[in-house]
């Protein structure tokens, strides 16, 4: 009796295990096309007219990796800011409630921080630079730093929980302020932590749909400034399914979600390299 | 200038979060002060009779009553597929997995969490393709799918957090069974599971909230804006947070604005109160193990 249920269990694992596999065959299965008829080349040009029979994904690559690293660069400081003022810069009765705030973030749905970037943000953009819509890079960029704030912040913090307290009574005794043992002393030995948050964060923004979607602006082109229209991989595919079914624009979708898939997975592997790395490390000390 | 740079980061810590405290608070005391006032009978059922609506003997038309009803469905669906896998999967991983089996395992399911909810909707859509060419010509997008789909999302939520409750239990916990001659299954089921029950629900919560707010993924595979109730499993059915961008991109008239600023109100309550109980069931089982330890 007790064997069927192991049995059953692991079962329930494999196929959990193994759904990422099918799932990475299914986009590659759809992709192929795509090579048989030798339009790889084509996918990698700068315009995307499908009714010119041009399916260009680089200007929506590039504004991928431009939302993602804009974003990354504002919510990054941001959230080491936030990290160093609950672990000693701020008054102590504010740790807390702080990070329960950063917690309840994670809970407020994407679609209603889109939403309101559209109402509150994109108006005040649109007014104060005089720079099209106001649908734009920066909209976006400053839309998606908020949401993957928590992300890096929460990823920081439990790495120097585990550092501070160990630290605190010797850096005290030692006469060395606060700010000094953060920034010399917590920072430096957290290095995975903040590598890893900086990692986690640019894969978070990556996949993100719904900031890019209602805020970018969705022009397919390279952006040449932060006011420009972008449109990211993640918007691409979810335009041209809703818009689009001809099946010949479908392979292209399904490399955009190739690239997508890989990025994202690449990511996961850095990270778990990481992690590894990180626990072998404490554990020689 | 080291003590120049010493007080810059200072600043720098207390610019940043009193900016991020300012900005969620204009963005949640915005949203109330819009959608507080649309919150009434109309935003729900229009003009339709509240009675008549929720039995579905009415129509409802330009209101909140259908997308509350497919949201209620999908999260159900969903929840009610992923929930049985995910959590054996937990199980498994934490109690009984060899160790190398265990690492191939645990690193193909981080993939899985961490492929974006557009590969996600991406993937359904593509096996629809693939019945569509191959066995069911007029195989299309549906609620079954949109769930299915939410499902493979949120399981990778429910297996690490199942894995996680059990593996954080004492090891006074573990040693209990075997010490009373209980067997490996004996030992999970009738001692960490009750013990770790908690923990497990509050994952199942949190991945609730996750499959009520996403959008991605149902965007791709059935949802529409004027479906109407759900019709059946392989009908099309509208859902809270697409109705939240579908007007936010196409709203026409000053009445369509209101409803979607009430509509965001409405998620943002739903997955606040979901959040909230997660958090409160995780930190009252934490409260549980530090007075047992």
């Amino acid at each position: 009796m007790s064997k069927y249920v192991e049995t059953l269990l692991k079962y329930a694992t494999v196929f959990s295990a193994l759904i990422v596999l099918v799932l990475f065959g299914f986009l590659t299965y759809f992709t192929l096309p795509l090579f048989a008829e030798g339009q790889i080349t084509e996918l990698f040009s700068l315009h995307w007219r499908p009714f010119h029979g041009e399916f260009g994904i680089l200007p929506m690559i590039a504004g991928t990796l431009a939302l993602a690293i804009s974003a990354l660069l504002i919510a990054y400081p941001l959230g080491l800011g936030i990290c160093l003022f609950v672990h000693g810069l701020g008054p102590r009765w504010l740790a807390r409630p702080i990070l329960l705030l950063i917690h309840g973030m994670t809970g407020i749905p994407t679609v209603v921080y889109g939403f309101v970037a559209v109402f509150l943000l994109v108006p005040l953009l649109r007014n104060n630079f005089s720079h099209g819509s106001g649908f734009s890079l920066l909209a976006a960029s400053l839309t998606l730093s908020i949401l993957i704030l928590p992300t890096i912040v929460l990823l920081i913090n439990s790495q120097l929980e585990q550092i501070v307290p160990k630290l605190r009574l010797t850096t005290t005794a030692l006469g060395i302020s606060r700010i000094h043992e953060l920034t010399r002393i917590s920072l430096p030995a957290a290095s995975y932590g903040l590598l890893a948050a900086a990692i986690l964060g640019f894969g978070r923004a990556v996949g993100d749909t719904l900031i890019a979607l209602m805020v970018a602006g969705n022009a397919a082109q390279i952006p040449g400034s932060a006011f420009d229209s972008i449109r990211t991989l993640t918007a691409h595919i979810a335009l041209v399914v809703a818009t689009d079914s001809q099946s010949t624009t479908y392979h292209s979708l399904f490399a955009c979600g190739l690239i997508l898939f890989l990025t994202t997975a690449s990511v996961n592997l850095l990270l778990h390299r990481i992690k590894h790395r990180a626990c072998r490390e404490t554990n020689y000390e | 200038m080291n003590r120049l740079l010493n007080f810059g980061v200072y600043c720098w810590s207390w610019i940043a979060t009193l900016g991020v405290f300012l900005v969620v608070g204009l963005l949640l005391s915005y949203l109330l002060a819009q959608g507080l006032p649309t919150i009434g009978k109309e935003l729900f059922f229009g003009d339709a009779p509240a009675w008549e609506a929720i039995f579905g003997q009415v129509r409802v038309w330009d209101a909140l009553w259908p997308a509350c009803v497919g949201t209620l469905f999908l999260v159900l669906l969903a929840t009610l597929l992923a929930v049985p896998i995910g959590i054996s999967s937990g199980i498994y991983l934490a109690c009984f997995a060899p160790k190398s089996f265990k690492r191939v395992l645990s690193l193909l399911v981080e993939l899985l969490a961490g492929t974006p909810s557009i590969v996600m909707g991406l993937f359904g859509f593509a096996f629809i393709l693939f019945l569509r060419n191959t066995f069911f010509p007029d195989a299309n997008t549906s609620l079954l799918l949109a769930a299915a789909c939410l499902a493979l999302l949120i399981l990778p939520y429910l297996i690490f957090t199942t894995q996680a409750a059990l593996e954080s239990l004492s090891d006074e916990y573990r040693l209990i069974g075997p010490s009373l001659g209980f067997s490996q299954i004996q030992t999970v089921f009738h001692v960490l599971l009750p013990a770790a029950g908690r923990g497990i629900l509050s994952g199942v919560v949190l991945s609730i909230g996750r499959a009520a707010e996403d959008t991605a993924v149902i965007m791709l595979t059935g949802v529409i804006a004027n479906a109407g109730l759900p019709q059946g499993l392989f009908g099309k059915f509208e859902a809270l947070p697409f109705r939240i961008f579908y007007l936010a991109a196409e709203y026409q008239t000053p009445a369509e604005l209101d409803s979607a600023y009430g509509t965001a109100l409405v998620l943002l309550c739903l997955t606040g109160m979901l959040y909230g109980s997660a958090l409160a069931l995780h930190k009252t089982l934490e409260l549980r193990w530090n007075q047992h330890g």
